[in-house]
């Protein structure tokens, strides 16, 4: 029973770290169609804004929560400055958006790897993050517990700016019908930069969390591009919920077989589960008409 | 492939089996075409097209300068041309000077293969030095058997090899992870558990490790694989702790080890319940896992920063001088470093380069390294080397805990072990 608790909560926490690296992507590829290949170094970007931020204050605690809001800066802002030079030339050929945006993966990893240096560097957990807590006879890790949290209100937050700001009416005027939007006043183009810009700041805000899990380095994006892309294309894309159904799906099938076989075996058959899936439903858990993939 | 700060060890390399099985045909039909023509000339050492008329002689470094291995294998270099520095410094190698070729492996076991052809028949070196990945060793050792030349690997590794044109002077398993689990045994360890990457070293290492715990009364309470550039290891750590394990024996390679430990951490696992020996983290990497996350664990190498001898300290003073106060010194770069003095050890001793010559006076061979005195085998062509237990401390250092009884002669195949014999 301690076994299926536990890993109950393993595949909740696998799920949360799938969701915030997928979260800025339903947006930008789910709600826009942009394929960015670079929106994990956009991660990555955010991870090492942890560790500057780290060098500037010295409390690990303090330096964590400034590191939030400001890896959501840079991550998009770098995600604007894509969007405004290469991307908004691109809206009519998404493939090629795809290479483009590959290059600009590989530019962005060798610059952090001239800048920061190619070993990995080092973000210190803050100490009330470090070790276990117990919640209902079981030993949770409190980082663990923290990015659940984080996932939770990153996806609450972008649900309520989605539904009731006048920016997020824009943003879902624009990806249901950009004509229409367009005629109706709204500036489309104002629109995608914006909506570029919040998602790639979610990638930085999933950079900063991933510190208290694994490495900081300049192929830290690499690791996550492929989960993040599986969750939005199987969530369905267009749609939030989708992205978080699936987020969670697959962690805890992830864990699930883990558990039960080993960690290679687990990564096989949940791709072996998605592609089964995908052939009897190819739109995805949750489908939307959008404009650019209807 | 995904791991950036790849200490990746030897065999490393992520490359299909295809792809390394290509490179050895290759090299093997290219060295050995070459080769038909130099084996036909008469003997009497006139197959090497080696120079040393004049007074400088010709050696080459091939390390990957670029690609994936390229972080690891530039400080190899660093304390090669050290090495080379020094020797010159110091008169030379029976009153030549050296010179260096220096070649980019790329972190391909091809260029490998066609740079160590190039180095051997075009520059005509007298033995090149060089190396990280079993894949780069093996797609380069036909070349250096089919023209008869001289290869120093110095990179610790699985074993079950000895070539007459390679000299091994990084640890066979023999002398690390047998070692560790020797130390594990003495602190009263009884349920280990063990957790690697997936693929050929690990698997190697630990087949040999449930080999000696069987023998040994240990009980092996787990054997967990993740795949290279695995980031979550909640499932494993969980596995680990619900073992009861008061032992953990890793093999993961490279970025696993910083979400492997973090986790360990997060789950309030520590090095006094159950403590971890690594066999491929040094000094290196302490700094990017983060010596908070890593702080009391032990690893099993031959040599370490902090050895404490005379040789070392010399070592460790001309290496910051050379490279920077920042820069650390770990056991493939002492014993790339170590492996040209024995080169210079062989030659002095034969008086000839000829690769047979410096084959014939390898047997015996030794010299004061930074890691103590290391000795060559002429039958298997290893070192013999001590093993030590090193524990990491506070400053990211790793401080010797345990050393073995003296050198431990090199048994890449494991002979002198009763547990051994159904191994390979």
């Amino acid at each position: 029973m301690d076994a299926l608790y536990s890993q109950l909560f393993a595949g909740l926490s696998v799920g949360s770290v799938l969701l915030l690296a997928a979260l800025g992507l339903a947006l930008t590829f789910g709600q826009m169609g942009v394929i960015n290949m670079a929106h994990g170094e956009f991660m990555m970007a955010g991870a090492y804004t942890a560790y500057v931020v780290q060098g500037a204050i010295a409390d690990a605690g303090v330096s964590l929560l400034v590191s939030l809001p400001v890896g959501f800066l840079v991550g998009g802002l770098l995600g604007l400055l894509l969007e405004v030079t290469l991307i908004s030339r691109m809206y009519t050929r998404p493939l090629d958006t795809l290479l483009v945006t590959w290059g600009v993966a590989l530019v962005l990893q060798q610059l952090a790897r001239d800048v920061f240096g190619a070993p990995n560097v080092d973000v210190r957990a803050p100490s009330w993050l470090s070790g276990a807590v117990d919640v209902l006879g079981l030993a949770v890790p409190k980082a663990r517990l923290f990015i659940i949290g984080v996932a939770v209100v990153s996806v609450v937050a972008l649900a309520l700016v989605l539904k009731l700001t006048p920016l997020g009416r824009r943003i879902r005027a624009t990806v249901t019908n950009r004509d229409l939007a367009e005629t109706s006043g709204i500036s489309t183009r104002a629109t995608d930069r914006l909506t570029f810009f919040v998602g790639s700041g979610l990638a930085g805000v999933a950079g900063v969390v991933l510190t208290l899990l694994g490495s900081i380095g300049p192929t830290l994006g690499r690791n996550y591009i492929v989960d993040a892309f599986l969750v939005v294309v199987a969530g369905g894309i267009g749609q939030l919920r989708g992205a978080v159904i699936a987020a969670f799906a697959l962690g805890l099938l992830q864990a699930g077989i883990e558990y039960t076989t080993t960690a290679s075996i687990a990564k096989v058959l949940v791709f072996v589960v998605i592609v089964a899936f995908l052939q009897a439903r190819p739109q995805g858990l949750v489908q939307v008409r959008t404009r650019s993939l209807a | 492939m995904t791991h950036s700060r790849a200490r990746s060890r030897a065999s490393s390399l992520t490359l299909p089996a295809g792809a390394i099985a290509l490179a050895l045909l290759l090299s093997g039909c290219g060295g050995a075409r070459v080769d038909a023509g130099a084996a036909a000339t008469p003997a009497g050492g006139s197959e090497s097209c080696v120079d040393t008329s004049g007074d400088t002689v010709k050696i080459g470094f091939l390390n990957s300068l670029s690609g994936t291995m390229a972080i690891s294998e530039q400080t190899v270099r660093d304390s090669l041309d050290l090495a080379a520095e020094e020797i010159n410094a110091g008169g030379g190698v029976l009153g030549k000077q050296l010179e260096v070729v220096a070649e980019d492996g790329a972190s391909e076991p091809t260029v490998f293969a066609e740079k160590a052809e190039k180095l051997i028949s075009s520059d005509c070196v007298a033995a090149v030095f060089g190396g990280w990945t079993s894949s780069s060793r093996k797609a380069m050792l036909p070349v250096f058997e089919s023209n008869d030349a001289l290869l120093f690997y110095p990179v610790q590794y699985e074993g079950l090899e000895s070539s007459p044109n390679i000299y091994y002077t990084g640890a066979t398993t023999n002398q690390q992870i047998v070692p560790g689990m020797d130390y594990l045994k003495e602190q009263g360890r009884t349920k280990v558990f063990l957790v690697g990457s997936d693929y050929v070293f690990p698997q190697t290492a630990n087949k040999i490790i449930n080999a000696y715990a069987e023998a040994n009364g240990i009980e092996i309470v787990g054997e967990e694989y993740a795949p290279l550039g695995h980031t979550d290891f909640s499932t494993i750590v969980t596995k680990l702790k619900a073992s009861g394990a008061d032992a953990v024996f890793n093999t993961l390679n490279g970025d696993s080890n910083v979400a492997f430990f973090k986790e360990y951490k997060n789950v309030g696992l520590t090095p006094d319940s159950a403590p971890v020996v690594s066999v491929s983290i040094a000094e290196e990497e302490v700094g990017g896992i983060g010596v908070e996350n890593v702080e009391g664990q032990l690893t099993a190498w031959n040599y370490y920063q902090t050895v404490d001898n005379p040789a070392n300290t010399t070592f460790v003073e001309a290496f910051k001088a050379k490279y920077g106060d920042d820069r650390v010194t770990s056991d493939p770069m002492e014993a790339a470093y170590t492996s040209l003095y024995l080169w210079k050890g062989m030659v002095e001793k034969a008086e000839s380069f000829v690769p047979d010559d410096v084959n014939a006076a390898a047997d015996g061979v030794t010299f004061e390294a930074p890691e103590g005195t290391v000795t060559v085998n002429g039958d298997n062509h290893h070192i013999a080397k001590t093993a030590l237990i090193g524990k990491i401390g506070a400053d990211g250092l790793i401080h010797t805990e345990w050393s073995s009884d003296g050198a431990i002669e090199p048994d890449p195949y494991l002979e002198g072990y009763d547990w051994a014999a159904d191994l390979s």
